[in-house]
């Protein structure tokens, strides 16, 4: 690991100013990011604590929605009732992800900003064109199981790694960021960003622009909603294949749909095709399959992981015939 | 090792607490006319140039007030292992992995490995040593012996340790929950099953 | 008298263990410690041109930087002595050239104040090689592979009775499949570690190693200081599976930089260098050929191994080891060949050979048993061996078709639909499978030490350890039975070079090989107390006979007279000694090709032989005659699952392990490792697996989110049982070793499991979700 200084912020904008110097990175629960310097592929120059910040609370909105503060550990807006109750999606697609110890840390603001698991990026001794931009990408031709199969380019195909941005994405949540200059809020969608020619970089948030909370919007026909995540092994582990999945079925029409996959895409992959393929159809296997057929119309697999074709739509497949059965 | 060395261990530099803290408090000196920084407390050192220091940090841990200026880089894990000679909480993988390294901070169980020790500041700690009282042990600790819960030993203090903090967090009600629930724990020896008798031992207890 | 022996008491050390207590090797406190941090070659083949170290050297706290410009030469290892342990790569003692021959092959060791500085230190070092095209990809190399000499312990790799060729020509029914096993990463969950100190001429060396003695005999070799001057420690291990049984770099590195340095040096090993540098399990492909008459009775069995090895020393995965004494069959061929890979050294893992080699075998044995249209148990019942029937022995004890009937009646047999895919649960396919379990009871030649002190405590050192199976425990039962004491007056020391040699951890052999010599030498210090109360005219047993004289709880008495006795206690103070110590060696070993040689004179291993020659308990053991026998464990293994169709998900619902071992000495101790070996072969059989890249071939899965083994959540209800029926000559105790059989039915047991919940035959491992939906 690089040293580093050290700092902790009492507040958002001293946190905001702290990172605005070369090479700072902000720390929240670490999982992630100490995981990444421990290994040489983060050395920030100056760690900016931001644990001090009053950014842990979940607020239930008017309108029905939920504003979620940064720093809400995963494991707390996990067990939340009014989550558990109104977007249960979310819950199961934390309670999902890692361990329990790793949601004890995880903070909502942080797991958003989590880098890929690409065994390529993970080790400095290989080509990524995301770790070194121009060095190449040795997933491509090496081994790529686990990589990604939807917007991928030519320089990278590391897969998002995250389950709660695919809830997340599903249920088109906001994302609030304070800067210098004052805040904006970034719709889901334009968060994350398709690797392209850049695959270094991976996000819409600049520098010195601290992400303060979470905003999901009302969804009602959220309450049936539900996340399925595919693996090798029961537990801790990332993604095969994932869908979260909102419908809303009115006398056997679905009038409302929220699809999004994980396991599969460059970043949390919200699919607009499925989405419209199921909207006005009538609820039943044959519109879950066509459904399924357009999420992943332009798959691209590689050597390893042309499965996960197949599978992602069996996923989808499934966690849509499970919330149909949630009536 | 003694005290005196521990602390030597934990410094990178020649540089003393007094220099440390001189060179601090003249960053935060020239920080006062930025006013966005006006409210905060702790002084936050934005100048590049300045070299990067040992950190000191105070943790509660088992009860016990421990005071160490550290490179920043250690982590928890490693301040327990490496500067307090406290060795019970395991190393198994340092990257969240396998759960070896478990302790509860602040009562949640959670990953020593992924924890900077600067981060925690006035925090309470509780370590597999934390756990007995004198000779008594901890209800987990003698369930694990009597249920024969591990092999090689080397999982399980951070298995019990996170066992504690699900007992605590009271959401495993099932075998499939409780199983679920310390999934985060790798016992590569296979003693699951016996894990489980003794977590179920604890809590019907 | 048994009165411990066989009671699942708890575990000795258990106390220490959970309690935070019990000291691994990375964790002593030495001091003036530095910490020592390797480089690793980022290539795959080649040559070494640069090592540029002077940024390193001036970086905070760093001491030096040991390359293969300024280490210590060593010698290199010698063969001849048995007990000298083994390095895992002989041709690649570390940083004594420039030769790199596989990625992740020590180049350097940076060592500093403190860990943070010297790893920060290494990352900084550039290292500039010649590289060379490696030779990667198995498969891609069939066409350079060879045959080898012997496996381990000198294991036959090719075996042949009748003609197994011409055989399969005129069988009525025939199989044959290929099957392919990944290479496979060990994981103890304690990575490999070192600290090293010197003082003057005297090394210490605190290891994780599953051979304390091997280590000290390595060390003294190959650094080239005799081995009174060597003294190594593993007093707690975590977890070896064979990874510690080898002696890696690490072990060498730590003491040649504590020498450079003039410091002590802890060599920690990251997870990620264990994946590269300290061991894995072989790739293999192997051919199993079936032919059978129409009454299920198998006339040929033929089994074509290739695994592959490294360039730096040669590792046979016998995984055909125990097709010819397995089953009944007049025909039956067994061959092994291995191909050579810029990879680093595999080594044994966990029941090397039949862990691989029983999952095809018993793969094949189903798929045999599907084309005769018999039921799977009873056509391993059909084709039992009752004798070893290449060796032409018989079994020293086995009741294997014991274990098939009450392991099939723990599983549920019963609902077994013969035809697959036909059984649901809910949505969900149910399979069942079962395989037939062994591996070979091994026995080696092993010293203990007794003593006996005047406060009526007991203690035993040995030179073994204890790798979490549990050998402080039943070693304990053992010797408190012999004392003639309760467990808690009985203290067994064990991973420390120092005491009388034991066994090493491996080839399930501690419990055979130690348990008699610590028993004979508890029946020594005993018989030495006793023989001075019956010469004593003090003694109520004066003039009485030794064998009339019996042990029980500290006190000796005269046989049907509980009156007529006296405490060890009374009879040692009474001669003002403060103990007695007994010495003992059993010079047994159940493979014949490793017979140990009588100890060299004047050394310490003579003079407890010598001791031995009285020693009534050795031999009574010694006289055995063994050589008409061959000496296996056994088992039946089965599988219950559950598969979801359209994911290709599998739920392993419940696994029944019914094992024929011999004596039970603690149940406790023992189901956890039957239970162990089981999580292992799930592993094995649903999701393990290291992954090479197919362009430079260095690592891929080089961590524990990448390198799956099974979570809690994988775990299903598992009902281990035994048949508890002592082996009859493996030694006094009867008991047999159990660390490996765990392991070798259970990836069969399960694949089998699968093809009859799917009627999918998945015969390349480990069988994921990608397999079964394909």
């Amino acid at each position: 690991m690089e040293p580093f200084r050290f700092v902790k912020a009492q507040d958002n904008l001293a946190a905001i100013r702290a990172a605005g110097i070369n090479q700072a990175k902000f720390i929240a629960g670490g999982t992630n990011m100490l995981d990444l310097m421990k290994l040489n592929i983060e050395t920030p120059k100056q760690v900016v604590d931001i644990n001090k910040l009053s950014l842990y609370k979940i607020e239930e909105l008017q309108n029905g929605g939920i504003r979620i503060g940064a720093l809400v550990k995963n494991s707390d807006l996990s067990y939340n009732p009014y989550i558990i109750k109104n977007f249960p999606v979310l819950s199961e697609a934390l309670l999902s992800g890692a361990s329990p110890q790793l949601r004890n840390m995880a903070t909502t603001g942080g797991n958003l900003m989590q880098r890929t698991r690409c065994p390529y990026f993970y080790n400095t001794d290989f080509a990524c064109n995301k770790r070194v931009p121009g060095s190449g990408c040795a997933a491509i031709t090496g081994y790529n199981r686990m990589n990604a199969i939807l917007g991928t380019s030519d320089k990278c195909i590391a897969t998002h790694p995250s389950d709660m941005c695919v809830a997340m994405a599903a249920l088109g949540a906001i994302i609030h960021v304070q800067g210098p200059k004052g805040s904006r809020a970034i719709p889901f969608a334009d968060f994350h960003l398709l690797p392209g020619q850049t695959p270094h970089i991976e996000h819409n948030l600049k520098q010195d622009e601290l992400i303060t909370h979470v905003e999901i919007p009302a969804l009602p026909f959220a309450v049936k909603s539900y996340y399925l995540k595919v693996r090798d092994r029961a537990s801790y582990e990332f993604a095969l294949a994932s869908a979260a999945v909102a419908l809303d079925i009115q006398n056997g029409t679905i009038n409302g749909a929220r699809v999004a996959l994980g396991g599969v895409g460059t970043k949390p992959w919200r699919s607009l095709e499925a989405e419209r393929a199921l909207i006005g159809a009538p609820a039943n296997a044959q519109t879950y399959r066509t459904a399924a057929n357009a999420a992943l119309a332009e798959a691209k697999p590689h050597k390893d992981n042309a499965f996960k074709i197949e599978l992602a739509k069996r996923t989808l497949v499934r966690a849509l015939t499970t919330v149909e059965g949630m009536s | 090792m003694e005290e005196k060395d521990k602390e030597n261990n934990g410094s990178s530099g020649g540089t003393t607490r007094r220099q440390f803290l001189g060179q601090v408090g003249l960053a935060g000196a020239g920080l006062q006319l930025a006013p966005l920084l006006a409210k905060a407390t702790g002084i936050l050192p934005d100048n590049e140039a300045l070299p990067i220091e040992p950190i000191t940090v105070n943790i509660m841990i088992n009860g016990s007030q421990k005071t160490l200026t550290i490179d920043t880089r250690v982590t928890l894990l490693d301040a327990l292992r490496e500067k307090l000679m406290m060795t019970g909480t395991k190393k198994g993988c340092d990257h969240g992995q396998c759960g070896a390294c478990t302790v509860l901070v602040d009562g949640r169980r959670i990953n020593s490995c992924l924890h900077l020790a600067a981060m925690c500041e006035g925090s309470e700690v509780t370590t597999i040593e934390g756990l007995a009282k004198g000779d008594d042990l901890h209800p987990m600790q003698a369930a694990f012996l009597k249920h024969d819960g591990f092999q090689c030993g080397y999982c399980t203090p951070g298995q019990i340790c996170s066992a504690v903090g699900l007992v605590k967090e009271g959401r495993a009600k099932t075998d499939a929950e409780i199983r679920e629930l310390m999934s985060g724990n790798i016992c590569r020896c296979g003693a699951y099953q016996n894990i489980l008798a003794a977590i179920k031992e604890v809590q019907n207890a | 008298m048994n009165e411990s022996l066989g009671k699942p008491i708890d575990r000795v050390d258990g106390r220490l263990k959970v309690t935070g207590g019990a000291t691994y090797a990375a964790e002593y406190k030495i001091k003036n410690l530095a910490y020592g941090a390797p480089v690793l070659s980022t290539i795959t083949k080649g040559r070494v041109k640069n090592i540029d170290i002077q940024q390193a050297e001036k970086m905070p706290g760093v001491i030096g930087v040991m390359t293969s410009e300024n280490c210590m030469m060593l010698h290199t290892p010698s063969g001849s002595d048995p007990g000298s342990g083994k390095f895992a790569e002989k041709d690649l003692l570390p940083l004594q050239n420039d030769r790199v021959l596989y990625g992740g092959q020590y180049i350097a060791v940076v060592v500093a104040e403190t860990a943070e500085q010297a790893e920060q230190a290494a990352a900084t070092i550039k290292v500039t090689y010649d590289e060379q095209k490696p030779v990667v990809g198995f498969e891609a190399n069939f066409s350079t592979a060879y045959q080898p000499g012997s496996g381990l312990g000198g294991a036959k790799t090719q075996e042949k009775r009748g003609d197994a060729d011409a055989a399969m020509q005129s069988a009525a029914f025939t199989t044959d499949e290929t099957y392919t096993t990944p290479v496979y990463s060990h994981n103890a969950m304690e990575p490999h570690a070192t600290i090293a100190e010197w003082n003057g001429d005297k090394l210490t060396v605190y290891d994780a190693t599953q051979s304390v003695m091997g280590v000290q005999g390595l060390l003294s070799n190959i650094l080239g200081i005799p081995k009174e001057n060597t003294q190594v420690y593993a007093l707690y291990i975590g977890g070896g599976f064979g990874s510690k049984g080898f002696t890696w770099a690490n072990t060498l590195l730590a003491p040649m930089a504590a020498k450079q340095f003039n410091r002590p040096v802890k060599i920690e090993l990251k997870r990620q260098q264990v994946f590269s540098a300290a061991g894995r399990r072989t790739q293999t492909q192997q051919k199993i050929g079936l032919g059978a008459g129409v009454d299920g009775k198998l006339t040929s069995i033929k089994h074509d191994t290739i695994s592959e090895t490294s360039f730096v020393d040669e590792f046979v995965e016998t995984a055909g080891v125990a097709t010819s004494m397995i089953y009944s069959s007049p025909n039956v061929e067994v061959k092994h060949s291995l191909v050579r890979l810029n990879r680093g050294t595999p080594c044994p893992m966990r029941a090397p050979g039949e862990s691989v080699g029983m999952y095809a075998l018993e793969v094949a044995m189903d798929e045999m048993a599907n084309k005769l249209k018999m039921d799977p148990v009873q056509f391993r019942i059909t084709n039992h061996s009752d004798m070893d029937e290449q060796k032409k022995k018989q079994f020293s004890s086995k009741y294997l078709k014991e274990c098939y009937q009450r392991g099939a009646e723990a599983i549920g047999w019963s609902n077994r639909s013969a035809e697959p895919g036909m059984t649901k649960q809910g949505n969900l396919l149910v399979g069942y499978g079962v395989a037939t379990a062994t591996y070979p009871a091994n026995r080696s030649a092993s010293s203990a030490k007794a003593t006996l002190f005047a406060d009526g405590h007991a203690e035993i050192l040995c030179g073994t350890q204890d790798i979490g199976t549990g050998t402080y425990t039943v070693m304990t039962q053992v010797a408190a039975d012999a004392f003639g004491l309760p467990v808690d007056q009985v203290k067994v020391k064990l991973g420390d070079s120092s005491y009388p040699k034991g066994a090493q951890s491996g080839g399930s052999q501690v419990s055979a090989s130690v348990g008699p010599p610590i028993r004979a030498a508890a029946l020594g210090a005993v018989s030495k107390v006793v023989k001075m109360a019956i010469a004593d005219e003090k003694s109520p047993l004066y003039g009485k006979k030794e064998e009339d004289i019996v042990v029980n709880s500290g006190r000796i008495q005269f046989k049907d007279h509980s009156n007529t006795s006296e405490s060890f206690t009374d009879v040692l103070r009474r001669k003002g000694l403060d103990k007695v110590e007994a010495q003992a060696k059993t010079n047994v070993s159940t493979r014949q090709q490793q017979d140990a040689a009588p100890a060299p004179d004047g050394s310490p291993e003579a003079k407890i032989e010598a001791e031995s020659k009285t020693n009534a308990a050795v031999q009574a053991d010694e006289k055995t005659d063994r050589k008409d026998y061959v000496f296996h464990s056994f088992g039946a293994q089965f599988a219950k699952v559950l598969v979801d169709p359209d994911l290709g998900t599998i739920r392993v619902e419940k696994i029944a392990s019914v094992m024929d071992i011999g004596t039970v000495m603690n149940l406790k101790t023992a189901t956890n490792q039957i239970m162990g070996g089981i999580l292992f072969g799930m592993g094995m059989a649903l999701m393990e697996e290291t992954k090479y890249d197919p362009n430079n071939g260095r690592i891929v899965t080089r961590d524990l989110a990448q390198y799956l083994v099974p979570v809690h959540a994988d775990i299903p209800e598992i009902d281990v049982q035994f048949i508890e029926k002592p082996d009859p000559f493996i030694s006094p105790i009867g008991a047999r070793g159990i660390g490996e059989i765990g392991v070798t039915g259970m990836a069969a047991a399960i694949a089998n499991a699968i093809y009859n919940a799917t009627g999918k035959r998945v015969r390349d491992l480990p069988i994921t979700p990608d397999k079964l939906i394909a």
